[in-house]
This record gives C-alpha cells, structure tokens and sequence, in this order.
C-alpha cells in the first residue's frame, strides 16, 4: 500500500511545477487504528469555497493550489471531524488519520439506549432529561426509572439503589472512573455523589462488567460527565427546583470552556437545603437536608493522547427521623403498634440529633495514549477521602458529641491496555492496586462500630469482544483480586467468648485489657470472576443479549466487624469473623426491540449465591436499658429470580404510553424460607403527550403500582420487660401494597437561544395517599412523605 | 516538528509515571502499626441499686450488667420486704466500667426535667409515691415511697425515660421519650 502511495506522489510531483498556484493537494484517510482507508470523507478547505470527498480507496485531490498553509477540516459520518494544516510546496501529499472509533472524542452525540459497558449484559442508561427531572432528588430516586432498580431508604433522604434486589457493597457505583468509597456497606450510607455532577447515568445488572470490579454482585451504576464537544466554546446550565414537601429546593449550576484544541476546563456546583418532610398527616420531625456538592474537571482530550484532572466535593447533613430514635424493644413495639409517631414537632428547618453528616473528597488524574495500529493505554490515580459522623441522643456533656466518627482514606492505581486495531476484536487487560485504610476516632466515647483497619486490594483482569459477523458479537472476560483487611478492633471479653472467638481465633489476641480485648485480625481474600455472553442483532429492531457472570465478593468491614448497639436503628448489630466471600452466578438474558412506533424489553435472571452474607433479626439481647433485637450476619445459600420488563407504543406523534414491571424472588435454599429485604413487585404505567409546535409541551401522569411482598423471613419472639411475657415482635412484616399517581409537565421556551429555557411542574404522590414502603427502614414508626408539588426551572446559556 | 511532539509526548509519559509512583510511595507508606486507643463506654449505666428503708430495716434490689450493651444479661437481686410496710426509696445509678464507677443519678438529677423514674407494681406492691420534683415541680423518682400490702409476691418495673412528656399521668405509655433503663425485680413480701 504504501509503495503504491509513493509512486502516485513521484508521479504527481513530475507533471506539476511549484509556485504557480496550481499545485496539487493528494490526501489519503486512513483509519487511526487499523490503516485501512475511510471513504466518504467530506474534506473542506476552510476559507475557501473548496470541498471534495474522499474516493473507495481513501483518497482525495485538490488542484490549483498556491503554496503556502491550508486548513483542513476532515468529516466522515463514523468519525470525529478534524482539523489539520497542511504546508503546500509544490505537489503535496498528506497522510490524514481519522479516529475511527467515537469513545474517545465523543463529539459526536451519544445515541440513546446503546449499552457501552458491555455487550451482552443488561444495562440501561438513564436520559438527562431524567435526571434533570430528579436533579432535587437522591441518585437512588433519579435510578429508580430503570425496571429492575429500587431503592433501600432510611427516609426520604438516604437512599441506597437496589439493582436486582440487591444493594450495598454488592453495588458499585464509579464516579467519573473512580469506584466510590464511601462506606457503602451501612445500610442508612447513601452513596455520596450529587446526581447533578455527572449526567450520564448507566446502570450494569450484575456483574458483566467485570473490568470495574469483579464484585459486583448487585451491578455497576456508571456515572460520567457528558462529553466536551471539541471546539471553541463556552456554556453553562443552571437549574433551580424549588419543592412543596420540605419547602426548599436546590440549585445547580455548570460552566464549560472548550477550546479546539481538545483542552476543557469544566466546574460545577450544587446546593440543597430542605426542611422537614410530611407524610400527608404529620410532620416527619427531623428529617431536614444541606447538601452541597463541587466538582472540577481539567482536561485534554486528543486524538492520540489525552489528560484529566479531577476533583469533587460533597457534603451532606441529614437529619435523622427523631421518632425513629427509640430506647428498646418495647419501644419498638410500641412503636409499630402506634399509627402515629411518638414525637411530632412543628416544621423546622433545623436539623437535630439524631442525624449524620459526610463528607467526600474525590481526586483523580489520568492519563491515556494511543498507538498507531495497536491500542490504547491508559493509567489513573485517584484519592478519596470519606468522613462521617453521626449524631445520637446523648446527655450531659457529651449531647453535642459524635457517636460515631469513621474517616475512610482510599488511593487508587489503574492501569489498562486496550487493543483494537484489529476490526471487530477488542481486548482490554488492565491491573488495579489499592490501599485503604479507616480510622475511627476514640473521642466519641462510644465503642466503635467499625474498628480501625487497613486494606490492601490488587485485581487483573482481561476483557474482549468479538463481532463474529455482523450479527453476532461475543464477549468474555476473567478477573483475579486480592485483598487483604488487617484490623485492630477492641472486643468485649463477654462478646469474645459467646461468639467462641476464644476457640477459633486465640491466637489473634493481642492484648488483654481485662474487659475488653484487642485483637489483630488478618484475613486475606483470593476472589475470581469471569463473565461471557452474546448480542446476537436479530435484524436491525430486535436484539437478544445472553450473559452469564461468575463473580465473588469479599465480605466488607460491617459484615466481619460490626459489634454494638446501634441506637438509631435500635438493634444490635453483630458481625462475624468467620464470614468467607460469596459466590454468585448469574444468568441473565434479555430480548428487546426497538422502533418508532412500538418497543419492549423483557430480561429475566436468575442469580445463584453461594454463602450468600445476610443480615436479619435473630433475638433479643438483655441490657439494662431492657431489651434489644439483635441482627446477626450470616451466611447460606440464596437463589434469587426474577424478571424485568418494559414495554412502549406511540399511539400517535404526539401520544406515548410506557409500561414498567419488576419482579424479584429471593429465597435461602438452606432453610427454603424467603430473604429478607427482597423488593416487593412493582407495576408502572404511564402516559405522555408531546407537542413540539407548542414550546415543546410535554404532560405525562404515571401510576406506580408496588404489591405487598408477601415472602418474608418469621418474625422473631421476645420477651417484653413491659408486658412480663414473650410477645411477637412484628420487625419483619412488610406494609400493604400501595398505589401513587404523579403528573410531570413541562415546555421549553426561547430567550437568546433556541429553547434555552426549560420550565417544569411535577407533583409526586399527588393524592396524598398514605403508605409505608416496605424497604424503607422508618416503616416501622411513619408514613412515607406525602404529596410533593416541585417546580423546576432549567436555563442553557 | 515531529521530534519536538515525540520529546512532548515523552515529557507526557514522564509526568505521569511521575505520578504514579507517587501514588505508589503514598500507598506504601501510610501504613501503620499503630495501636488504636481503648474506648471505655462513658455514658453507659451498668448499675441501678434501689435501697429502700423502713423502720423494719433496710432492703436493696439491684440490677447489674457489667458488661453493658455485651451478650450477657443484667444480673438482678431482690431482697425480701415485710409486708404493710412504707419504705423510703432511693435509687443509685452507676458505671461500673470505669473505675472509679461514675455516679450518673448526678447527670439524672441535674437534668431531672428531662428525665423520669416510672414504677409498674404487681401482687403485694401496692403505691409508688414520688418524693421528690425538678424545677418545674414535676416529679423526678430519684427518691420515692414504696408500700407493700400483705405477705406474697410480687414484682417492681422501674424504668427511666429520656426525655418523656412532662407532666404526664404517671404511665410510660402516656409519657413516651426513650428508655434508659427498665429493670424489673421480682419481690417477695413477707
């Protein structure tokens, strides 16, 4: 190919004298990857009325040329549009390479629906116009559109997604490429990112990407900022939401400068403030928010190599539902059996004990490269820090002290290399090294919860893909993790010797305090996990993906560790040091099709866990106080089963319906009783009528439909000190199903640009029903928040 | 031209292996042997003794749970009472854990607004009157009268609320707030 090429040069250059403005320009595209000729390229000479396209062979010819610089801009439907100068002097040739693959620029508009995490799993991605809609909610809210995704809430404020059924460390949520580590193992510990921040959502069920971690039982919720088109500009956005139910809002607001040159620089920033819920008959005292959220972007994007700096800041303060504070286990019956909660204050702004108050730090830098006709490498290092306190109703002194004060420090290394020259066959092999390590500060004068501890993980991993033809495209992938926890945790001697550590782990002491113990726990952790699967593209509307995923997971320090009381939730949590890491397997397929006029997807799984980690109330212990629930870890094996679904039809240009349903089983096949904490099904109907010509007018009203679960573990019998007898402790029956209605309207209008502004009213829980959600922890003491009429206001500039 | 872009590019790598072996420095050398500090429980009640006199002599009953929010249970003594008797009531709550133990009765009675003793009779208990008030002239329950009816058996339910509705009828129930302690002691009259 090349020879060839330059015989055309010499040819050219022997017919054809320099200086006489009749020089001629020969150009050939090639791809970036793989040196093979793009035709079809639009070649413009800027500033000149000169455009040609390039030939079947890659080429292209300018004649008449003067000597001197020219520009260039190269554009092709499949590539990025690039600008390149060119020195004529006499008859010329330029070898033009074009980035043939859009990942990396993104200047050209991310389509719809199209999974890029992976092939064959499931995996959706969330639109910005929703999450725009939920720009004042949590993250979990905003995911919530997703069938198959629900949310573990402790109010209306903490909100942990639940992909599948599953939920905390089973979810790995990456920020901008970092895996978040922020403590996610608590369940009232939401994830700590501002949905606003990063607005391109994509959800994995299950572990089919395997590059982020191969212990993502639950599934990967990826979140990255939208692409920086490569030119010369500057815009920003600015969103205000003001909120009936909490009477606040928030307001968000991002500024972008772009140069040509692929360099950016992007900030944006966040604030929330609400007061107190209501549930449609009281106020939820206590149950206020601050939150504010920062985030900076640096970078460079180039074709061949390409940089970025980044840093975000999140703090939140939540309060904390002041009837959910409750002294025993008499309190929490009564509690249960009370249909009003015990304290009710008038609507505040403040913010009281019991609440909690986080902070994130995230700072990451990366840097990729790619070579010609061979792949792409990139490295990344990122730092977190995660500070959390939390507040309890304490006396004297110690009223306004933290109960709780954790500071979890992570760094990060990635490392990966991904070869694509060859057409249609990706691979991908990267390594992971990290370092983790938590404090927990004695100052509170409360045992801890989570003892101090380092953690040292190291993974490798390969992933591939192959189009096999047009039709057919397989995916695969292995990965390897190490990980090693190394805690010094103080231990009741009482607490040591009834969980029979005194047998099994006497050698781990380290010191012996008389009551209480130190102990230096080591545990290392080899975990594998690989996935493979198909998309076979049935014609161009209907796909059926296949994926089977193997993935383990190391028990997280809640799971070993926890060992106290915790006053918020009431209960003894008690971890063990015996727990080993579970295995899933997990089946999933699903069959979509995809037109204008009609489209449905419908994905069942079927998710195998061995020694599956579990929390759930196993008794009671005595304490002076009286007596408490205690949650026991514990491990066994769980088959979970289920099945997503969507449907939608256009009935007209104007008019749409769109149909949801989600249904997950979830059984402990070593007793064959149900697991706890199992969403209940959940139904969702809705219709939207558009009409661009009138300023974009949409108005659409849902119905959310959530059955009763109706599989639950038993509930537990105690003794009530109160009552002198053994009574049922009702902590395990879910609330009835429930049915809300809300409606979303919204038109864009025009002040400097097209459609700059967006204006939007929604009202959630619009009749105002009562309800208690069964995977909301303050089931037990209140209704869930009432009717909520918010107003959103979105300004492009 | 493409020699100074080749040395840029290598400045490039440069820097960020650079970095990375910082990261690398950072990551190893963080770790720490240090030994973390012992937490002893500093608002924990492991001990409430009730001593009760009467002219026919002195009676005490005790719960003590030393190993606090621990698996084990609190262990409870109850002496004897004489039947149809008024007895003067008094209740000391301690923390055993440290040492010396903490008098927390003095935290009670300093924010005795905020707290209150409730007492549950049955059998030969008959009247529980409280014999003492925080500043707003509700009864606290620090100290107490007790009176026994005739010979049997019989238990006393006390129980401590943080911050309960005051005033209020005398009935957990109708005062709510938190429980920080509720202990109840078996008792025979004779």
């Amino acid at each position: 190919m090349k020879n060839y090429l330059y015989v055309f040069v010499i040819f050219c250059s022997s017919i054809i004298y320099a200086q006489d403005c009749n020089s001629i320009l020969i150009g050939e595209i090639v791809d970036f990857h793989d040196n093979s000729t793009l035709s079809g390229a639009t070649i413009n000479v800027t500033g000149k009325n000169l455009s040609t396209v390039s030939k079947e062979n890659g080429k292209f010819t300018f004649k008449n040329l003067c000597d001197g610089v020219l520009e260039l801009e190269i554009s092709h439907p499949e590539c990025t549009t690039k600008f390149i100068t060119v020195t004529i002097n006499g008859d010329t040739f330029s070898e033009i390479r074009l980035e043939h693959h859009l990942e990396e620029l993104k200047e050209v508009k991310v389509i719809g629906d199209i999974p890029k995490n992976t092939n064959s799993g499931q995996e959706n991605i969330l639109s910005v116009k929703d999450i725009e809609r939920n720009s004042g909610n949590s993250l979990g809210d905003a995911l919530k559109k997703i069938a198959g995704v629900s949310t573990l809430n402790t109010g209306g404020n903490i909100v942990k997604p639940v992909i599948q059924g599953l939920n905390g460390s089973r979810i790995l949520i990456l920020n901008n490429n970092v895996r978040m580590q922020d403590m996610e193992w608590g369940e009232e510990h939401a994830p700590n990112v501002d949905v606003n921040a990063n607005q391109n959502i994509s959800v994995i069920k299950g572990a089919a990407a395997i590059e982020y971690g191969g212990d993502a039982i639950g599934g990967v919720i990826v979140l990255e900022p939208l692409p920086v088109v490569r030119t010369d500009s500057l815009f920003g956005k600015t969103q205000l939401n003001l909120s009936s139910n909490g009477r606040g809002g928030n307001l968000t607001s991002s500024l972008t400068k772009s140069y040509k040159s692929g360099l950016y620089i992007k900030a944006q920033g966040s604030y929330k403030k609400l007061g107190d819920l209501e549930a449609p008959d009281y106020i939820l005292s206590n149950t206020g928010i601050n939150e504010t959220g920062l985030s900076l972007n640096i970078g460079k994007r180039d074709f061949e190599q390409g940089w970025e700096g980044y840093y975000s800041y999140f703090n939140s303060e939540i309060g904390i539902l002041r009837a959910s504070h409750i002294g025993n286990v008499d309190d929490l019956i009564n509690a249960i059996n009370s249909d009003v909660p015990g304290i009710i204050n008038d609507f505040t702004y403040d913010i009281t004990q019991p609440h909690q108050e986080v902070t994130h730090h995230l700072g990451k830098l990366s840097y990729y490269r790619r070579f010609e006709g061979f792949g792409k490498w990139t490295t990344q290092y990122d730092f977190q820090q995660n500070r959390r306190f939390e507040y309890d109703i304490r006396v004297g002194d110690d009223s306004d002290k933290a109960s709780l004060d954790l500071k979890l420090t992570t760094h990060s290394i990635l490392t990966n290399l991904k070869f694509d020259a060859k057409e249609g066959f990706d691979l991908k092999v990267g390594a992971l090294g990290r370092f983790q390590s938590n404090f927990a500060n004695p100052d509170t004068g409360v045992r801890r919860l989570i003892p101090d501890y380092d953690k040292y993980d190291f993974g490798l991993f390969a992933i591939g893909s192959y189009e096999l033809n047009s039709d057919w495209t397989l995916d695969a992938g292995a990965r390897y993790d190490f990980s090693r926890i190394d805690s010094k945790k103080f231990y009741r001697t009482s607490r040591w010797e009834e969980r029979g550590y005194d047998v099994d782990f006497a050698d781990i002491i380290i010191e012996d305090l008389g009551t209480q113990l130190l102990v230096n726990p080591i545990f290392d952790y080899h975990n594998f996990s690989g996935t493979a699967g198909f998309h076979y593209e049935i014609n161009d509307k209907d796909h059926l993906r296949f994926n089977y995923a193997y993935s383990q997971r190391a028990p997280n320090p809640s799971e070993l560790f926890s060992d106290g009381l915790h006053h918020s939730a009431a209960r003894i949590e008690l971890g063990d040091l015996r727990i080993k890491s579970e295995t899933s397997s997990k089946l999933s397929a699903s069959l979509e099709r995809n037109t204008s006029t009609w489209g449905y997807s419908f994905a069942p799984f079927l998710n195998s866990i061995q020694n599956f980690i579990l929390v759930e109330p196993t008794g009671v212990e005595f304490t002076i106080r009286g007596a408490f629930p205690l949650w026991s870890y514990r491990q066994t094996d769980a088959v979970l089963l289920g099945l997503d679904a969507s449907l939608y039809n256009n009935w007209s240009s104007k008019i749409r319906s769109d149909h949801k349903f989600a249904w997950v089983r979830g059984t402990d096949t070593e007793t064959d009783t149900p697991l706890i904490n199992i969403p209940a099904a959940n139904f969702t109907n809705s219709i939207t009528y558009t009409n661009p010509k009138w300023n974009n007018f949409l108005v659409s009203l849902e119905s959310q439909f959530v059955f009763e679960q109706t599989r639950y573990p038993d509930n537990i019998e105690v003794f009530s000190p109160e009552q002198q007898e053994n009574v049922i402790l009702d902590i395990n029956t879910p609330p009835d199903a429930y049915h809300l209605l809300s409606l979303n309207t919204e038109a864009s209008f025009t002040l400097k640009n097209k459609n700059d502004l967006t204006v939007g009213l929604s009202a959630s829980n619009l009749l105002n029903t009562n309800y208690r959600d069964y995977l909301n922890r303050q089931r037990y003491f209140v209704d869930d928040m009432g009717r909520n009429i918010s107003m959103r206001l979105i300004f492009n500039y | 031209m493409k020699t100074s872009t080749t040395m840029k590019r290598n400045k490039t790598l440069k820097t960020v292996l650079a970095l990375s072996l910082m990261a690398t420095v950072i990551t190893s050398c963080s770790s720490d042997d240090d030994t973390p500090e012992v937490v002893n429980e500093e608002e924990i009640i492991t001990t409430m003794t009730v001593t009760l006199t009467s002219a026919a002599g002195t009676a005490t009953l005790q719960s003590q749970d030393l190993d606090g929010d621990g698996p084990n249970k609190p262990v409870i003594t109850a002496d004897n009472l004489t039947a149809n008797t008024t007895y003067t009531g008094s209740i000391v709550l301690l923390n055993e854990t440290e040492t010396p133990a903490e008098d927390i009765t003095e935290e009670v009675a300093e924010e005795s607004d905020e707290h209150q003793f409730f007492f549950g009779l049955t059998g030969s208990l008959t009247e529980v009157t409280y014999a003492d008030s925080d500043g707003n002239g509700n009864p606290v329950g620090i100290e107490f009268e007790l009176t026994t009816g005739d010979a049997g058996s019989g238990a006393i339910t006390i129980t401590l609320r943080h911050e309960p509705k005051k005033p209020n009828d005398g009935t957990t129930a109708d005062a709510g707030g938190e429980t920080d302690i509720a202990q109840t002691f078996p008792v025979i009259v004779e």
